[in-house]
């Protein structure tokens, strides 16, 4: 697998293709191969370039006429590297949970890449397809409506066994399924319940069960602890970081509460209207900002310490996102953003490290899609 | 606290007008439900009180009894399965729970008003939300829909929804939920109320649009002198707007402070948690801290501390007695205004 990626340093300037070593595999049986083969940690498992989804907007009952699209994704790229965790934020109708979708192959990209290590799989079908999804899982936002109310939680964790039988034999099964119980932290007796019988938290714990169940090496987190209460958070987070640390997992985190995000994050993208808009570190993200809507966002996020409400600075957005169906032209933030120009509405900004920190040994070097990026520091998540 | 101008509107205030009593005070308050699986114990025994102008945040878990309380308060609990065995709810001294149902529809809405969550549901789809603004001030101020129209301009326009004048006759489903949330607040300002109970107002709002939010609620407040009742389990929101805190666990409230002392030093081992279970800089890489458990089944609450369960100071005074709320002193004694824990180890907690 080490000649499919060689690859340590970030992505440059204008992601393309180019610099993701393409697996040539070609038959089924190759890919199959290369999909199985491990990949070192800090090596790149993921890479996804120019992601594009849009949704076509119809009009017409029986001759569907396109009359638009909603650009839901529109030319994301990302590393996601073996071992880490890649948070993503942004606000409600950013793009993030179809990234998610297009990473599981649940939706059909518009166009662009997603390489799972060197394998284009939004052009995979089949066996190859199948093969890849196992390695890569997912656990939903809504533990209420995300298992089925009528399997017993053996049935829900074993059902990914019904699908993949090579990885437990029929036999076998009951096994894993405990075992699986177990090492989420539920008890293995539970395993002729049903879904209705455990609180909000415990139910997270069988999704994240259920996602584990084939060993993957890639779980897509859709908010997965929102819909939980404060205290029963903790305890989720916790046990998501014990199972990256005990089954090697790679992690790609979406949510909305910045300070989870940055507290279980080793890199974190920030997206708006279906474009990534500034990707770094945690500290380069939090602590050196560039891009004034991760500043307004940071700074908007209320800090649980009242003596900090006096004194600090907070960047307050007027007006809402604009439609994702006709987004502005240039800079999608330049509708709400306080140092829009002229050259905003021309250009789109590409999302790169900017011009003046360019080669300079600073955290705020990083990529950033801003024409007048600039390192502010708004009081944050802490 | 400063004497409201309006009192000459309120339906006969007790004697002696409002100085000294609070804008509301809520006294033992319980409620329980009865269903086929037995009683739910949602509220045991709450007490509070809010004055004008001041902002009382109300901290908990879903299933602590937040939301029943100001149900109770606004009178719309569904009844039954609801039943309020005993205590008292005192709007401007007069035992609000004693008032026939007409006496209670007058205060409704006019005096005491409420923001609900989940605006997209609390609005009536079929009807624009001018026709839903207009409405407050045709039943309760005999209006015609005329002039109840323009009364809903004004108001969409102090809450700043842009061209107010033009959206008036668009219906819930064309607002942003941010738009939504702020016709929301409109409405319960319409008749300019004493009081106004929100109910997790931002929680299904991104944080740009909370901050919006949450800042227009409180320059409104300032701007009427309103009592604000704002319940939330975000610690962030309750930092940033609250004067005063109750958190309330299993129906009871645990501990109540100023809003700078119960982050500095709290005098419960619950709220401690809470405020532990935060992710913070320091901690980065380290595991979070979590209360232990699940909060408890409403049918059958823990004898002792409902909190005993889960606690990490448990003795086994803890599972028999439950602890009273009482006041928490400093070490020497000196009293702490506002302060109060309902823990048998307060001391040992706050002082170290």
């Amino acid at each position: 697998m080490a000649e499919n990626s060689k690859k340590d340093e970030a992505v440059d300037a204008t992601p393309n293709v180019s610099d993701v070593e393409v697996s040539d595999a070609s038959t089924t049986a190759e890919v199959e191969a290369v999909l199985d083969a491990p990949v070192e940690r800090g090596e790149p498992i993921l890479q996804v370039r120019n992601l594009v989804k849009h949704f076509p907007l119809t009009q017409g009952v029986l001759f569907k006429k396109q009359v638009g699209a909603v650009k839901a994704v529109d030319g994301v790229s990302f590393d996601l590297y073996q071992g880490e965790t890649l948070g993503i934020v942004g606000e409600s109708g950013c793009g993030k949970s179809t990234v998610a979708k297009l990473l599981m192959t649940l939706e059909t990209a518009t166009s662009g890449e997603v390489f799972y290590k060197g394998q284009d799989i939004t052009k995979l079908s089949g066996r190859a397809l199948k093969a890849v999804r196992r390695n890569i899982q997912m656990v939903f936002q809504d533990p209420y409506t995300s298992l089925n109310p009528r399997m017993t939680v053996g049935d829900i964790i074993g059902e990914p066994f019904d699908i993949h039988p090579e990885v437990a034999p029929k036999g076998d099964r009951r096994r894993k399924v405990q075992e699986l119980l177990d090492v989420v932290g539920l008890n293995p007796e539970y395993i002729n319940r049903y879904p209705h019988q455990f609180s909000g938290g415990q139910r997270q714990r069988i999704g994240i069960a259920r996602g584990l169940a084939l060993n993957p090496e890639i779980i897509i987190c859709d908010e997965p602890v929102s819909a939980l209460d404060v205290s029963v958070q903790a305890q989720v987070v916790n046990l998501m970081e014990k199972l990256q640390d005990e089954f090697n997992l790679s992690y790609v985190f979406i949510a909305h509460d910045l300070s989870i995000v940055r507290h279980i994050s080793d890199r974190v993208g920030v997206m708006y209207l279906g474009k990534m808009a500034e990707i770094g570190t945690d500290a380069e993200i939090y602590d050196h900002p560039t891009h004034p809507y991760t500043q307004a966002l940071l700074s908007a996020v209320p800090v649980p310490d009242p003596e900090a409400r006096e004194g600090r600075e907070r960047i307050i957005l007027t007006g809402d996102v604009p439609s994702p169906a006709n987004p502005p032209s240039g800079c999608r933030f330049r509708t709400r953003c306080w140092k829009a120009q002229d050259k905003c509405a021309e250009e789109i900004p590409l999302l790169a490290v900017p011009e003046p920190f360019k080669g300079k040994n600073t955290p705020a070097a990083h990529e950033s899609a801003c024409h007048f990026a600039e390192e502010k520091d708004v009081v944050h998540a802490a | 606290m400063t004497t409201i101008d309006k009192t000459a509107e309120v339906p006969a205030p007790r004697a002696g007008d409002g100085k000294g009593t609070p804008l509301l005070e809520v006294r033992d308050l319980h409620v329980e439900f009865h269903t086929r699986d037995g009683v739910a114990k949602a509220v045991n025994g709450v007490n509070y009180s809010v004055d004008a102008g001041e902002t009382l945040a109300v901290l908990g878990e879903s299933g602590s009894g937040k939301s029943v309380t100001a149900q109770a308060i606004m009178g719309i609990l569904d009844m039954p399965p609801g039943k309020i065995p005993q205590g008292e709810i005192l709007f401007r001294g007069q035992d609000m729970l004693k008032m026939s149902a007409e006496e209670r529809r007058k205060i409704r809405g006019s005096k005491i008003a409420m923001i609900f969550q989940d605006a997209l549901s609390s609005l009536n789809p079929v009807l624009s939300v001018g026709y839903q603004l207009g409405e407050m001030f045709r039943v309760h101020q005999g209006l015609s829909k005329k002039d109840a129209k323009v009364k809903a301009i004004e108001l969409m326009d102090r809450v700043r929804i842009p061209a107010a004048k033009e959206r008036v006759g668009d219906y819930p489903h064309q607002f942003s939920g941010g738009m939504r949330q702020r016709i929301m607040i409109a409405m319960a300002l319409a008749l300019e109320p004493d009081l106004i109970i929100a109910d997790e107002p931002t929680t299904a709002l991104d944080v740009t649009v909370q901050a919006q939010v949450m800042d227009l609620l409180a320059e409104l407040q300032r701007e009427f002198n309103m009592g604000l009742i704002l319940i939330t389990h975000d610690l962030g929101v309750v930092a940033d707007v609250a004067d005063k805190i109750a958190v309330m666990y299993a129906g009871r409230i645990v501990e109540t402070a100023p809003v700078g002392e119960l982050y500095k030093r709290p005098a419960h081992p619950y709220t401690r948690g809470l405020l532990d279970s935060i992710p913070r800089l320091d901690q980065k890489g380290q595991e979070l801290y979590a209360i232990k458990g699940l909060p408890p089944n409403l049918l059958s609450i823990p004898s002792g501390c409902a909190f005993n369960p889960r606690c990490p100071k448990a003795q086994d005074v803890c599972r028999t007695e439950t602890p009273a709320l009482l006041d928490v002193t400093e070490r020497d004694g000196a009293a702490l205004p506002g302060r109060r824990s309902a823990c048998h180890f307060w001391k040992e907690t706050i002082h170290g």
